[in-house]
């Protein structure tokens, strides 16, 4: 074929697009291919094709969505620390004139593929996926207001992830750190696909986000069931609610932001460049305006979790639940007013620099209020020590010492020294991994036997916890060592030999982090053999307090037989204290939204449309762009949008649960 | 918990055994005032941090299940007076450290001359500060010495306690100066101008380097910052001197190509015009100054003169820029009037005549003396002069 035609048909893609020199990626890509090979064999030998698709991808309830959600962040959790095991590995060994085994190329994609992952395909769905199972089951409600939209959000956060699984292996992914600023990251200087990839995989999986956020706040304000006062929600309802007014209002200026990025990059505008009045630093502050949001957004939810599982734990209400509503509300504010701290050398005034540095301190007023309340909560309980709350005090004692870090960090004076340094990568890391990560797991573990009617193995379990906490404070406290030290981020040689050792016990504490999901996977896999022996049938493992525990595990498809009515924030302890009865007759039939794989459809539209925009394919982009449009218009016709639950099945149900309860006594 | 506490001071115990703690053990006044926050703030916050999370440690063990001697209140869950206790005192210590950044903010800023060289002595006045510009290029750092006419890739020096004026810029993408020993850092961008005061009180070399990812060639973007006394300055000065080469405008340009791993280079005179060609980013001869462009806007535009002015602006250049759907880089040829239709160019273009600003109906013109030279047009740009 000519090599216009073939211009035509695959755009930048050529044989030379594939990493074929890079014998790791190759490597990588045997193992995966073998593995997906033998994961789609199985599938179709077992027939489970048919199943998945009618049960799990084109449903629309919202607790196989939220499980979805889980596997997917678990599924790249894996992707994001190979990038980090690697990286750790390439610092421990470049030193005393070596290179370490990662070329420039190779290394800075995956620093920044590794930052991209572990936020957007890691932590985002683990917490999206818990706020999807748990807030209508804590509500009350049957599904989400926009069973559709939430299926379709889920995609569509899938098609990102793809698109950058797909960097992998066919062409590159960005090489210009997580937050992408220009002019690096601008055609001129980051010319590859990279950046394109980069791009398109946070647009499609934006549009989730931003999706799901709408979509939960509407299920918050409008689905609560009767009596649940705003006042009296869930604090993880609270929390949730928060950081999804977070997401709707910041995701849409990273929107922005990346389509300015790339207009400069497609069409030659010059909103981040050099040259014809650019200016990169106005991205700097677009970027940080969305991305200091969203750590509130990703440490909200972990807050919400700790609160629930704390007061649970301790069997006592939560103390100063108001005080502790009310911070949740400040943090969401403050969050919008701070974000200059990510460049506070980047040159601007001293008075402008102060400013943002007394706002960044001042949210660790109402961050240190909500730590008290869960200390008072302790207090004067009675602490079980299951594995969620294993992971809360672990989690109060590793985010101090990260909120005090933080705070150091932002005195401009002191970032002036500590900016970008080791010592920044330890402090977000204990944040995040103290308290999203820790958060993330205490909820898996927590709700666990909700969703799947066991709960996990407390050995292996424990493993996990040990390894991970150990891990953790072994890979990052040297960090913090390095960062006094005046060592830099992003470095892939070193000349100082000196600095070896920190780099090494850092390497050990990454093995050991390793060893913990290794654990945890190891955890999943027991316990689904154990399943019999973990069996959870009364609904409530761990005398909870709040409403998804009054249902049965895992609750059928409509949560609620009847919709409870709610008296007190710890809706479930003051039913269960008055004495409730389950009621057994007078069940109806139950409205609930149908199945569509409209949504599935739509994203991998999308997921196309972006790889083909990355590759400069115009005509895959332009017919993905039509499929998506005539897929979307096409579902406005479909009418087959809801059916009856008969009350022939919600008896049968019902009926099934109620022996199983009688058996459980 | 004890277990993990022990493992976490591990580390902590044998780094105090010897390395080099440079943010904390700096040798310069600026970078030992930085140092002095960060440990005051350290300690504000212990004050707070430490109590939380022994409290934490005895909650949970004094309130474990099997403890029944411990109260139990399960409706415990509201006492005013602790909460005014648990919101005031991270608000007490959020007061102080506010101050304390509000003060060490300004006294510290970057921008700010400095009024004493350390703790015991206040500046000489008479002794002009030593002036360096700064210029990070792919992957190397160059230093232009404007005073001495000398020019140096990849190696800094300064006397000892003699104040430094650093303008730092950057040809292509974003890195950040900083030399821990000396002072905190502050990002070099294109087309834009930082400015860094410092002092270095103690003779020795010292590392600097790029704190910020700048590409593949990043990692050995790193110089030595040698502290001398005044007779070891006097004599690095007179080798570079020595070294010869004259860096030029054609020079810089070959210089400015991404290179990695540079040796130190020295010039032993340098364009006095460079480093504001290099910072208005129109160095290759033809192109218009940033200076220029911004002196144009100023006007209102220059009307039809300053129109066929936009294809010297293009920049990014060896890094040609050029995107798939763009048009090509492009200029106006001409002007369309009712005088002129389109595809006539203009005959001739005229200078403009009048220099005075456009004021509102009404308003009096305030008087205006035409600058005596071009310097209005090629000066700095006004964000360099604040």
């Amino acid at each position: 074929m000519s090599p216009d035609l073939l211009k035509l048909i695959f755009g930048r893609l050529g044989l030379e697009s594939l990493p074929l020199h890079e014998p790791i990626v190759v490597g990588t890509f045997v193992v995966v291919a073998l593995g997906g090979a033998a994961l789609l064999g199985a599938l179709t030998y077992f027939r489970l094709w048919g199943y998945l698709w009618r049960e799990w991808f084109t449903t629309v309830d919202h607790k196989r969505i939220g499980i979805m959600y889980m596997i997917l962040g678990i599924v790249m959790l894996l992707r994001g620390f190979a990038d980090a095991l690697m990286m750790r590995g390439q610092q421990m060994l470049a030193f005393n004139g070596s290179e370490g085994y990662l070329n420039a190329h190779h290394y800075d994609q995956i620093f920044t593929a590794h930052g991209v992952i572990m936020i957007f395909f890691v932590a985002m769905p683990l917490v999206t996926g818990l706020m999807n199972y748990v807030v209508p089951l804590q509500i009350g409600a049957r599904d989400v207001s926009f069973p559709f939209l939430n299926n379709f959000s889920f995609w569509m956060t899938v098609g990102g992830a793809v698109l950058v699984m797909a960097s992998l292996f066919i062409g590159e992914f960005a090489r210009t750190g997580w937050l992408a600023y220009p002019p690096l990251s601008n055609i001129g200087y980051s010319p590859d696909v990279g950046v394109d990839y980069y791009i398109w995989a946070l647009q499609v999986a934006g549009v989730g986000t931003t999706l799901s956020g709408i979509n939960l706040i509407c299920t918050i304000v409008k689905l609560r069931c009767p009596g649940m006062t705003m006042m009296k929600m869930p604090v993880f309802t609270w929390t949730s609610l928060c950081t999804n007014v977070l997401i709707v209002a910041s995701f849409p200026v990273l929107t922005v932001v990346l389509a300015l990025l790339s207009l400069d990059r497609y069409v030659g505008t010059n909103f981040f460049t050099n040259d014809f009045g650019g200016s990169p630093m106005m991205y700097v502050n677009l970027i940080w305006i969305w991305g200091h949001p969203e750590v509130y957004i990703l440490v909200l939810p972990a807050f919400g979790i700790f609160s629930e599982v704390t007061s649970t734990f301790s069997g006592k209400r939560l103390f100063g639940y108001t005080s502790m509503v009310y911070a949740t509300v400040v943090i969401t504010i403050l969050s919008y007013l701070v974000w200059l701290h990510h460049f506070f050398t980047m040159g601007s005034g001293a008075s402008v620099n102060s400013f943002f540095g007394i706002t960044t301190m001042i949210i660790s007023i109402p961050t240190g209020a909500k730590m008290f309340n869960w200390l008072f909560t302790m207090y004067r309980g009675r602490i079980r020590y299951e594995l969620p709350m294993m992971w809360t005090i672990a989690f109060m004692l590793t985010f101090v010492i990260g909120g005090m870090t933080g705070v150091l960090l932002a005195v401009p004076p002191a970032d002036f020294v500590l900016h970008n340094s080791l010592f920044l990568i330890a402090h977000f890391h204990n944040v995040i991994i103290g308290g999203v990560v820790f958060g993330a797991f205490a909820g898996i573990n927590y709700w666990f036997p909700k969703a799947f009617g066991f709960k996990l193995d407390p050995f292996w379990g424990k493993m996990s916890f040990w390894f991970w906490v150990t891990g953790f404070y072994l890979a990052f406290m040297p960090l913090y060592v390095l960062g006094l030290m005046g060592v830099t981020r992003r470095l892939r040689v070193f000349d100082d030999p000196s600095l070896q050792i920190w780099f090494v016990i850092a390497a050990i504490g990454a093995v050991f982090v390793f060893i913990g999901i290794l654990a945890m996977l190891m955890q999943f896999a027991v316990s689904l053999l154990k399943r019999e022996q973990l069996k959870d049938v009364t609904g409530d493992p761990w005398d909870a307090r709040t409403l998804e525990w009054a249902t049965s595990s895992p609750p059928p498809d409509y949560n609620f037989a009847f919709t409870p009515v709610v008296h007190d924030n710890d809706a479930w302890w003051d039913m269960k204290r008055r004495g409730y009865q389950r009621p057994l007759t007078g069940f109806k039939p139950i409205h609930m939204p149908s199945s569509t794989g409209t949504g599935i459809i739509l994203a991998g539209f999308a997921t196309a449309m972006g790889f083909a925009l990355v590759w400069y394919m115009w005509w895959l982009a332009a017919l993905s762009f039509i499929a998506m449009l005539a897929v979307g218009i096409g579902h406005t016709f479909n009418y087959h949008r809801d059916f009856d639950i008969p009350a022939d099945d919600v008896i049968r149900t019902e009926d099934a649960r109620t022996k199983l309860l009688a058996g459980a006594k | 918990m004890s277990r993990l506490k022990i493992l976490a001071l591990l580390p902590l115990a044998a780094a105090l055994s010897g390395c080099d703690y440079v943010v904390l053990a700096p040798a310069g006044d600026i970078a030992a005032q930085q140092r002095d926050l960060v440990i005051i703030s350290t300690v504000l916050m212990l004050l707070i941090v430490v109590p939380v999370m022994a409290l934490t440690v005895l909650f949970a063990w004094r309130y474990r299940q099997s403890n029944t001697e411990a109260r139990y209140e399960p409706d415990w869950d509201h006492s005013t007076k602790l909460e005014l206790v648990i919101w005031s005192a991270p608000l007490l210590i959020i007061v102080c450290l506010g101050a304390l950044t509000w003060m060490g903010t300004h006294l510290l800023d970057p921008y700010r001359t400095l009024g004493r060289i350390h703790a015991e002595r206040a500046v000489d006045k008479s002794k002009a500060p030593l002036e360096v510009d700064v210029v990070a290029l792919d992957w190397k750092w160059l230093f232009i010495y404007p005073d001495y006419g000398i020019a140096t890739v990849n190696e800094l020096a300064a006397p000892v306690d003699r104040p430094i004026t650093f303008r730092i810029t950057a040809s292509s993408v974003m890195n950040s100066f900083y030399i821990p020993a000396l002072a905190g850092q502050i990002y070099a961008m294109p087309g834009m101008e930082t400015k860094l005061h410092a002092v270095v009180n103690h003779a020795g070399t010292y590392k600097g380097f790029s704190a910020n990812y700048s590409g593949a060639g990043f990692s050995g973007m790193h110089f030595n910052f040698k502290g001398l006394d005044d007779n070891g300055f006097d004599a690095w000065i007179a080798s570079a001197k020595s070294a010869g080469g004259s860096l030029g405008r054609a020079e810089y340009l070959q210089l400015e190509k991404p290179s990695q791993n540079e040796p130190v280079r020295r010039w032993g005179t340098v364009d006095a015009d460079l480093y504001r060609l290099i910072l208005n980013m129109c160095v290759e001869t033809g192109k218009m100054c940033q200076s220029e462009m911004m002196a144009i806007d100023a006007k209102g535009g220059n009307g039809h003169q300053g129109l066929n002015n936009t294809l010297p602006l293009a920049y990014d250049k060896y890094a040609r820029r050029g995107t798939v759907l763009g048009p090509e880089p492009t200029f106006v040829a001409g002007t369309c009037t009712p005088d002129a239709p389109q595809g006539q160019t203009t005959a001739s273009i005229k200078a403009p005549t009048d220099f005075a600003p456009l004021l509102g109906a009404g308003l009096k013109r305030p008087s205006f003396t035409p600058l005596k030279s071009s310097s209005f047009f090629l000066g700095q740009r006004p964000k360099s002069d604040s």
